[in-house]
């Protein structure tokens, strides 16, 4: 299973995760795990999500998720796993 | 699993600290394009370049996307043109044209740069070497992405004065060739000692007649990173000092690993090296210089910098190796003066001179790189320039390089603009004393002994 990682950062505002939540609902991307945080005081939000059942690509996914960051003013960034373990695990 | 504070972490060194992979090099062997006819070299190049670099840019922007990180360049290397060409070329024009079609291929696959206009000559130079050297003016007046290095010398075989003294007049004729653009064809031409086969970085690279049909070199690069991790600890001792660099320097160097091998296997081409190097660009917080400072200096060029410059060098080395197992290339700190904002401050502030940039040089990667000098500074002081910082690579076993700027029309305390990535310079005092009688001797300086060290 390929995982991805979706972060979520900007100002705090309603409805961020029920947005973000209801895209991957409607287009059945699993989510693994959720955590969020305040950082410097932006909301950070971080999902790891499985696409492997969905119909779309990573790249509509990435592109789409971005568009929807956009209308509620938040940045939304979609990378694959790895680079993260590379990074972070030996 | 991964947890939120690693990915913060990460996209914090993208976003904020310029981490990036500096450049994937496709390294092609155009061993196989070789005619006796120009015409018919120029045509083999074209295809064979077309062949295994038409995928190149499409490939690292997929890459780019996948993992959010940004591949700012995508480059080519190529077999050293003075093989490619020896059989085929008769005069300068000849290889003049085989630099305009690899001018032309380049900007055909979408690469900004294209490496391995080139010659050999660390023991002797073959009619066809010192045609194609000949030739560096003209081709890199009349081209934008050709980058072309000669290796003038090795530990193994000793200096070649005879190709130090020709490159002197060269670098000088090059920069009249291009003094309308601030002697730009300059900052496309290394001259090497001890030149590696597989360094992914412009403008020395070339693909070695080592080295298989293609590889995939990567380069990655990340002096923010390094700043803002040693921000963190300033103050403590030297060994939380050198754990902070191998520790940050293991992780930017795994991003390249990773992108090397996905770009590999995208691309259907080995894998080579990864170089890790810090690798400055005019960008605010994108400086070795800033390292050095937060190691502990007023300025680069005080006393204390080459100690520092030799630490930083081998925790990233250090580093770097733990992460992937070919680390290859330069891997370690460059210190170009026009690339590098904190460096520029330091010239301009007069806490860095040439010759305590050369004594950087013993201790890092690369060598005298990106500096102007006064525009009337004689071919045979840029000789001897060449000559010393060669006999530093030579005896130290190291890669050295020069890739010096005559400011055509400039004197010290002028600026050349080169833009991009490539930076602006203030002109840079030269020793005035002359060295002619020294560099107009001929033949080689024989290579040093390897017992007695000391």
């Amino acid at each position: 299973m390929k995982k991805t990682i979706i972060t979520v950062v900007g100002k705090d505002t309603v409805g961020i995760i029920a947005k973000v939540c209801t895209y991957l609902a409607n287009n059945r991307i699993n989510i693994l795990d959720i955590s969020q945080t305040i950082v410097d005081g932006f909301f950070n939000m971080m999902m790891i999500v499985d696409l492997s059942a969905s119909d779309k690509e990573f790249d509509n996914v990435s592109d789409e998720l971005e568009q929807i960051g956009q209308e509620i003013g938040v940045i939304v960034k979609c990378q694959r796993e790895e680079i993260f373990d590379s990074m972070h695990r030996i | 699993m991964i947890n939120i504070s690693e990915v913060i972490e990460t996209n914090q060194m993208i976003e904020k600290e310029n981490l990036d992979v500096r450049t994937i090099t496709l390294g092609i062997s155009l061993l196989d394009c070789i005619d006796a006819d120009v015409d018919k070299v120029c045509e083999n190049i074209h295809r064979k370049i077309v062949a295994k670099a038409g995928d190149l840019v499409h490939t690292g922007r997929e890459i780019e996307k996948k993992y959010a990180i940004p591949i700012v360049n995508k480059r080519i290397s190529v077999t050293p043109i003075a093989l490619i060409g020896a059989a085929a070329c008769r005069e300068t024009a000849d290889f003049v044209k085989i630099a305009k079609t690899l001018d032309e291929t380049a900007k055909e696959v979408g690469v900004n740069f294209i490496g391995g206009f080139s010659a050999l000559v660390s023991k002797g130079m073959t009619a066809a070497d010192e045609l194609l050297i000949r030739s560096i003016p003209e081709a890199l007046a009349v081209t934008d992405r050709v980058c072309s290095s000669v290796n003038c010398g090795s530990t193994k075989t000793g200096l070649n004065m005879d190709a130090v003294r020709l490159m002197g007049e060269i670098v000088r004729e090059t920069a009249e060739r291009t003094a309308d653009r601030d002697s730009l064809g300059c900052a496309k031409l290394v001259v090497f000692c001890n030149a590696p086969d597989d360094n992914p970085f412009m403008a020395g690279a070339f693909h070695g007649v080592t080295e298989a049909d293609a590889v995939i070199n990567v380069g990655v690069s990340g002096p923010g990173v390094v700043k803002t991790a040693l921000e963190k600890v300033r103050g403590e001792s030297f060994e939380v000092l050198c754990e902070t660099i191998k520790r940050t320097a293991f992780k930017v160097t795994r991003v390249g690993q990773l992108v090397a091998r996905e770009a590999s296997e995208q691309l259907g081409v080995p894998f080579g090296i990864i170089d890790l190097s810090l690798a400055p660009t005019p960008a605010v917080g994108d400086s070795v210089a800033d390292i050095l400072k937060e190691i502990g200096l007023e300025q680069p060029g005080a006393p204390g910098t080459t100690a520092a410059l030799a630490l930083l060098n081998d925790q990233v080395k250090k580093g770097g190796v733990m992460a992937s197992s070919y680390v290859g290339g330069l891997s370690g700190a460059f210190i170009p003066v026009s690339e590098d904002q904190g460096m520029i401050e330091a010239v301009e502030a007069g806490a860095l001179s040439l010759e305590k940039l050369e004594a950087m040089t013993c201790v890092c990667s690369v060598g005298l790189d990106m500096i102007a000098v006064p525009g009337d500074t004689k071919a045979s002081t840029i000789s001897g320039i060449i000559a010393d910082e060669m006999a530093i690579g030579m005896v130290n076993q190291k890669t050295t390089a020069v890739r010096l700027i005559p400011a055509i029309g400039k004197k010290v305390g002028d600026n050349v603009e080169f833009g991009g990535l490539l930076g602006h310079a203030p002109v840079m005092a030269v020793n005035g004393f002359a060295c002619d009688a020294f560099v107009n001797r001929k033949g080689r300086i024989p290579a040093p002994i390897h017992s007695f060290k000391n």
